[in-house]
Parts: structure tokens; C-alpha cells; sequence
């Protein structure tokens, strides 16, 4: 267990004009979009959070920007985390894509896409992964009705 | 003399109808398929195996092919991405069979009422026996396989060809 890291992590992004905070025993840090990939790469390469644990979005209906877009990363020497977390308006949800520094973001960011219709600039292959094809709307949206199905199959009489 | 053709007064003839001994012999040899999607599955385990002992009734020895089963037993969650899968092995079952909704979540959709979840498989495929709970208990199992017994000897068997 590195305790120092956090630490540091936080003076080098508030020396960027970033408001790191911990929360949790991790480390909470909102920042614009435009930073994240800069961001990221710099805890992958330079404070060795090679895990990354997961991307999903919060929805906030009624509040502009109405999306926050939430990422965590694990440093497997340091046994530390980092949160990131980044807001998107309704009108334009898309943030870049992770899968040029970890290739297991490929998966989330499908699932994140499922969900809540976020899009990620460079990920290709946004197909359904949970869902199927031919599902209307994304499910985990506020507005989306709680009992709407959309069946496959045709009910029986 | 011909061993075969001596009398010894017992059981030389029985006299029956043919659907009660069709329904009979049917209701102790019902082979189940496992359409096993979730948790469910422990309780499947636990009634199948030697506690509780599904055999007792014949319906133990499970196939994993639908073509060589009686009884589709769908054990858990089936969801609407799941729903033209286990229709589509519900077709491919030959005659004659049955279907048991094991437990609340193939009965009715349970506790998920939601975009995923089908709410009871008999929305898409005819069910013969409900059995609730959330697992259920192996005996309402045992209860729920005991009722299709009852079903299956006392429906019409009907005749498949000219010799039988």
C-alpha cells in the first residue's frame, strides 16, 4: 500500500488547475472533458494506475450539463484509486474514448453506451452488449419508463 | 411343456385402458430438460440430488438435448434477450411435453419489473405446472412434479398409429 500516492497525485493535478478531493479514501477528481484523455494518460504513465475498473454515467434529469460520465482506476502495486469524473450535456453525451490506453474500456464503454446512450469518440464498435438490436432508448435513463418492455418475441394469445 | 404357456393363475391378463396405461408409464419416465438460467439452480441441485431425489419420481436423469425430453424445467430469470431461446428449444421438443415454471421469477417475473425481464414465461410458451417461491422449497418442487404426474395420467394419450 503506497499512502503517499494519492498524495501526490492530488498536488500534481492541483498544480494543473484541477480540484482533486478525497472521498472515500479515494481520490474525486472532476474535470473538463477536453482533459480526460490527457488526465488519464498521465496517472497510466506516470503514477502506474494500470487498472482501469469500470466507466458509467450518473443521469441528473432537469440539471444542465445533464450527465456526469464517472471513471475509476486501480494501481495494482500501489493498491490505490483514482475517480474521474467528467460532465456531457444531453445534446452532445460524448466523451473520448479510453481504448487507445486500456483495451478493456472497449467493453464498458459499449455497456456505458447501453445504458445511457453515451458515445465515446474512437470507439468503433459501440454495438449492443447487453441489449439487442433494435432496442429503443437506453433503459438506465430517468426518463425511460420503468415497465416499458420491448419484447422479441411475439406474446401468445 | 413349454414353460411360456403354463398357467399359474396370476396377472396371465389385465385389462385397462390404453390412455391410463399410456399416462402410467409416461408419468414415471418424465426426462426434464434444465432451462437453468439463475440462482434457481442451487434449488434445482439441492431436489435433484440425493436429499430430496427427484428420481423417486423418474424425474431425475436429466438430457441436454430438448429432443430427447419430456419436461422443460425453466429454473430462473428469463429475460427478453433470453425469450427467443427458450422458445426456440421449446419447439424443438418432441411431443408429447410438459413445461415447469420453477419459481417466481419463471411464473411471473418476480420481484424484476423492468426493461429486461419477461414477466412469466407463459407469455411465450404454455405452461403446465407454476411453482412459487423465491427459491422454492425442494418439496413444493416435489409437490409441483407430484401434480404433473396427476396431469399426465389422467389426460388423453392420443393414438399415435394404427398399431398402437
Amino acid at each position: 500500500m503506497d499512502a503517499g500516492l494519492l498524495e501526490r497525485v492530488r498536488e500534481r493535478l492541483a498544480g494543473e488547475g484541477l480540484e482533486p478531493a478525497f472521498a472515500h479514501g479515494l481520490l474525486a477528481v472532476p474535470l473538463p472533458r477536453e482533459r480526460l484523455l490527457s488526465v488519464v494518460k498521465m496517472l497510466r504513465d506516470g503514477f502506474g494506475f494500470d487498472l482501469f475498473l469500470d466507466v458509467t454515467a450518473v443521469d441528473w434529469p432537469g440539471r444542465d450539463p445533464r450527465f456526469d460520465v464517472v471513471f475509476h482506476f486501480y494501481s495494482t502495486r500501489g493498491h490505490q484509486r483514482v475517480r474521474l469524473k467528467t460532465t456531457v450535456t444531453e445534446a452532445d453525451p460524448v466523451v473520448d474514448s479510453l481504448v487507445p490506453l486500456y483495451g478493456s474500456a472497449a467493453f464498458m464503454e459499449r455497456e456505458c453506451h447501453d445504458m445511457y446512450g453515451i458515445r465515446f469518440r474512437g470507439n468503433e464498435d459501440l454495438r449492443p452488449i447487453l441489449l439487442y438490436e433494435g432496442f429503443q432508448g437506453h433503459p438506465l435513463r430517468k426518463d425511460y419508463p420503468k415497465d416499458r418492455e420491448q419484447p422479441l418475441v411475439r406474446y401468445r394469445e | 411343456m413349454n414353460a411360456a404357456h403354463e398357467r399359474t393363475g396370476a396377472f396371465e391378463y389385465l385389462t385397462t385402458r390404453k390412455d391410463e396405461l399410456v399416462g402410467w408409464a409416461r408419468k414415471f419416465s418424465i426426462f426434464p430438460y434444465p432451462f437453468v438460467t439463475a440462482c434457481c439452480a442451487m434449488e434445482f441441485m439441492s431436489v435433484s440430488s440425493t436429499m430430496y431425489d427427484t428420481d423417486r419420481f423418474g424425474a431425475a436423469l436429466p438430457r441436454f438435448s430438448p429432443r430427447q425430453s419430456d419436461l422443460m424445467m425453466v429454473v430462473g430469470t428469463i429475460t427478453h434477450k433470453q425469450a427467443p431461446i427458450l422458445k426456440k428449444v421449446y419447439e424443438q421438443m418432441c411431443e408429447p411435453k410438459w413445461v415447469m415454471a420453477f419459481g417466481v421469477c419463471a411464473t411471473s417475473g418476480g420481484f424484476y419489473r423492468n426493461y429486461a425481464a419477461l414477466q412469466g414465461i407463459d407469455k411465450v410458451i404454455p405452461v403446465d405446472v407454476y411453482i412459487p417461491g423465491c427459491p422454492p422449497r425442494p418439496e413444493s418442487v416435489i409437490d409441483g412434479i407430484m401434480q404433473l404426474q396427476d396431469k399426465i395420467a389422467h389426460s388423453r394419450h392420443p393414438i399415435i398409429n394404427e398399431k398402437f
